[in-house]
């Protein structure tokens, strides 16, 4: 039995059923429309590789960037492209941003060049780690971290984890994905730990998934048995259902008992984590050679009638999802991405799944208003649920005064905005979208400070160029009035010495040459 | 005795205050520097000085009330205040409206210029590209808003507009929930 940590703070999460807990993913019909952000990750945008009109086939490369930190953008139908312009992303915000949108031809056509890997077991790291960076991988748990980027760690790592673990109540995709695709992601875990080569490999799930423990156990014995690939460091371990144990900080903790460096990575303390969704992408990616064009998505809430989990093309509107669904109440209903603890409403039902959807989460819109928001009392029930080992109540009274200095002091940046300090809150105060808007206002704040450095450089450039030009300027009046002198000095010389008109000449040329300074510069002007 | 000891501490003293005098001699003024890095550098003039450095030093030789910068708003003047030691006071009206926080920046009619390089001449940051007789062009990233190049300098009417920013994923900011508790408290 391996020794388990114990993570400050957390909640146990009581009344959330799971109502779609069940093993089958079900398929979405390829939708007329597909619309496809060129950012679907963390980092640099993409650049689309296509033009309006263009033909493009089932996997195609749409999109890409040459920066470390991005992720490609596939086709995830085969179809026509008829726009590449700003359409609202799947954001709190309703921002629209830039997305290619193709017109689906029902063929479902792969692109030829798309070929399965005949010895996937012989490639090499370096090999893979192309492999799954053109394949356009990102973190499959919500934040659509380019998984490329955490394979190439800079120091020996001890633990590769793999995240089951869920935790989020109602969402159950990566759940349903293991018990339907337990070999894929053991297949998947192997190629990882070649790239990686760490000590141990663990999967981690919460003990509230037993089927899902009983699947990838029977599919890692089966596997063993049969000796061709070396399964003996990998291990399942069901972990205590305490949420937010899925949050890399906290879950590193438990399997590890190690603390993240504020503001580091996980490789830090030599751990990489990824989620048992990306684990299966990369899978598909390195036998078969598929990018990511789609990802299984759970749809529940209080508002659909058949709450259950899709296999979703990257791009489909989150309307044609609700209508599979068969989603109730059309007229009053929320839309929130992602689970009841930490997603983001939705502007609208137009806007298209993303790497990082994991859950869409159907709410009666009122639920929100009846809740009434009292005065802190200062009772610190948020600080002895906080994960992070913050004082939400301190973060709180400096949020609503904007300080943003006390708010770096108590350490805002740390917060995971996991929601336990606001579901524990007896005066029911949206802590955490005060910490949210707190950070924003800090985000702005800097951005500010920046714009104002580069405009005082700019400043000063330009006065200090006016201040030499206008030098200059004083420095060649000055000249021409001594040269003026000179000549005038000179002139009753000449008369006296009654000189012949030789001398004369070489002076209007230098007249000459006055005058057409004058004009270059009356040009320069 | 004594008055021998004495005369040669202060010798001492004075040897040592003078090279430190030398050494550690500071250039510009730190007040000014201090004051300049509140400031939000628009360099719009709108204090009644021609740029926020020289509005800066007004501030730092007492010529100068904290109240005359609209876009550093309210914030910015309770900042100069703390850092000053003084009062806050509400912003002089006298100066133009505060800042309502929206970026705004100039954009050119290309349709319309006539390429007089007013405005490139005027621009306190640079930010305006254009030679005589041919279109200029704002270089909006670099901006400040500050409207100096707006008319009567422009001789054209409509060709310089104010637009406001686009917001982006990168400056879009959450809502104020301050209103949930107003909400309650009625």
């Amino acid at each position: 039995m391996r020794k388990l940590w114990r993570f400050t703070g957390g909640i146990k999460l009581k009344g959330f059923n799971k109502p779609s807990n069940t093993s089958s993913i079900h398929q979405i019909p390829i939708p007329e429309k597909l619309i496809l952000p060129l950012r679907q990750h963390i980092g640099e945008a993409t650049e689309p590789l296509i033009s309006i009109g263009q033909r493009v086939f089932k996997g195609e490369l749409l999109a890409s960037s040459t920066s470390f930190i991005s992720a490609p953008v596939h086709a995830s139908s085969s179809g026509t492209i008829v726009d590449i312009g700003k359409y609202s992303i799947p954001h709190q915000s309703g921002i629209s941003e830039t997305c290619i949108v193709i017109e689906t031809d029902g063929l479902d056509e792969w692109d030829s060049n798309i070929t399965a890997n005949i010895h996937p077991e012989k490639l090499s790291r370096e090999n893979l780690h192309t492999i799954v960076k053109s394949a356009g991988i990102v973190g499959l748990g919500g934040a659509a971290f380019p998984s490329a980027a955490k394979l190439k760690p800079t120091r020996k790592i001890n633990s590769l984890i793999i995240n089951g673990v869920e935790c989020e109540p109602y969402i159950s995709c990566d759940d349903a994905l293991m018990q339907s695709r337990p070999d894929e992601i053991i297949r998947g875990v192997i190629l990882l730990q070649r790239m990686l080569e760490p000590n141990e490999c663990i999967i981690a799930i919460e003990d509230n998934k037993p089927k899902a423990i009983d699947s990838l156990r029977t599919a890692l014995e089966k596997l063993a048995n049969a000796g061709v690939l070396d399964t003996t460091n990998i291990s399942v371990i069901p972990i205590p259902t305490i949420f937010p144990a899925g949050s890399e900080k906290q879950l590193v903790k438990v399997l590890t008992g190690k603390e993240i460096p504020q503001h580091g990575l996980p490789y830090e303390v030599g751990v990489v984590c990824l989620n048992v969704g990306t684990t299966s992408a990369i899978y598909d990616a390195v036998y078969h050679g598929q990018p990511l064009i789609s990802r299984v998505v759970t749809v529940t809430g209080s508002e659909v009638n058949q709450p259950d989990n899709y296999n979703v093309l990257l791009g489909t509107p989150v309307v044609n999802l609700l209508n599979a669904a068969g989603s109730i109440g059309f007229s009053k209903y929320k839309l929130i991405m992602g689970g009841p603890m930490m997603g983001m409403n939705l502007p609208n039902s137009d806007v298209p799944v993303v790497k990082a959807t994991n859950c869409i989460l159907v709410e009666k819109a009122e639920q929100e208003k009846g809740t009434k928001v009292m005065p802190c009392i200062r009772c610190g029930t948020c600080t002895t649920v906080c994960p992070m080992k913050l004082l939400p109540q301190q973060l709180y009274w400096h949020a609503k005064s904007k300080n943003l200095e006390k708010l770096d002091h108590f350490n805002l940046s740390d917060c995971i905005e996991c929601g336990c300090c606001a579901v524990v809150c007896p005066s029911k105060i949206p802590l955490v979208h005060y910490f949210r808007y707190a950070k924003s206002e800090k985000k702005e704040h800097e951005i500010k400070l920046k714009i104002a450095d580069q405009s005082r450089i700019r400043s000063l450039v330009r006065e200090s160029r006016l201040e030499k030009s206008k030098r200059e300027q004083e420095e060649r009046k000055a000249k021409r009035k001594a040269e003026r002198k000179k000549k005038k000095a000179s002139i009753p010389k000449k008369d006296k010495a009654i000189e012949g008109q030789s001398t004369s000449v070489p002076e209007k040329i230098e007249d000459k040459g006055v005058k057409t300074k004058k004009v270059a510069k009356i040009a320069k002007g | 005795m004594a008055i021998i000891a004495l005369t040669m501490l202060a010798l001492i003293f004075g040897v040592l205050l003078g090279y430190t005098a030398i050494r550690f001699r500071v250039e510009g003024d730190p007040i000014v520097d201090s004051i300049d890095a509140i400031l939000p550098q628009t360099q719009c003039g709108q204090c009644g000085y021609p740029g926020c450095k020289p509005y800066a030093e007004a501030i730092a030789s007492d010529q100068a009330e904290i109240n005359q910068c609209p876009p550093g708003g309210e914030t910015g003047m309770k900042a100069l205040a703390e850092l000053l030691g003084r009062e806050p006071i509400p912003l002089n009206p006298e100066n133009g409206a505060a800042d309502d926080g929206l970026p705004m920046v100039a954009i050119i009619n290309d349709a319309t210029c006539i390429g007089c390089t007013k405005c490139v001449q005027v621009c306190p940051v640079d930010a305006i590209v254009g030679a005589a007789k041919q279109v200029h062009s704002v270089l909006d990233v670099y901006c400040t808003g500050c409207e100096l190049c707006l008319p009567p300098l422009c001789p054209v009417e409509n060709c310089i507009v104010m637009i406001s920013v686009e917001k982006t994923l990168k400056t879009w900011k959450w809502s104020n929930p301050q209103f949930h508790l107003e909400d309650s408290a009625t």
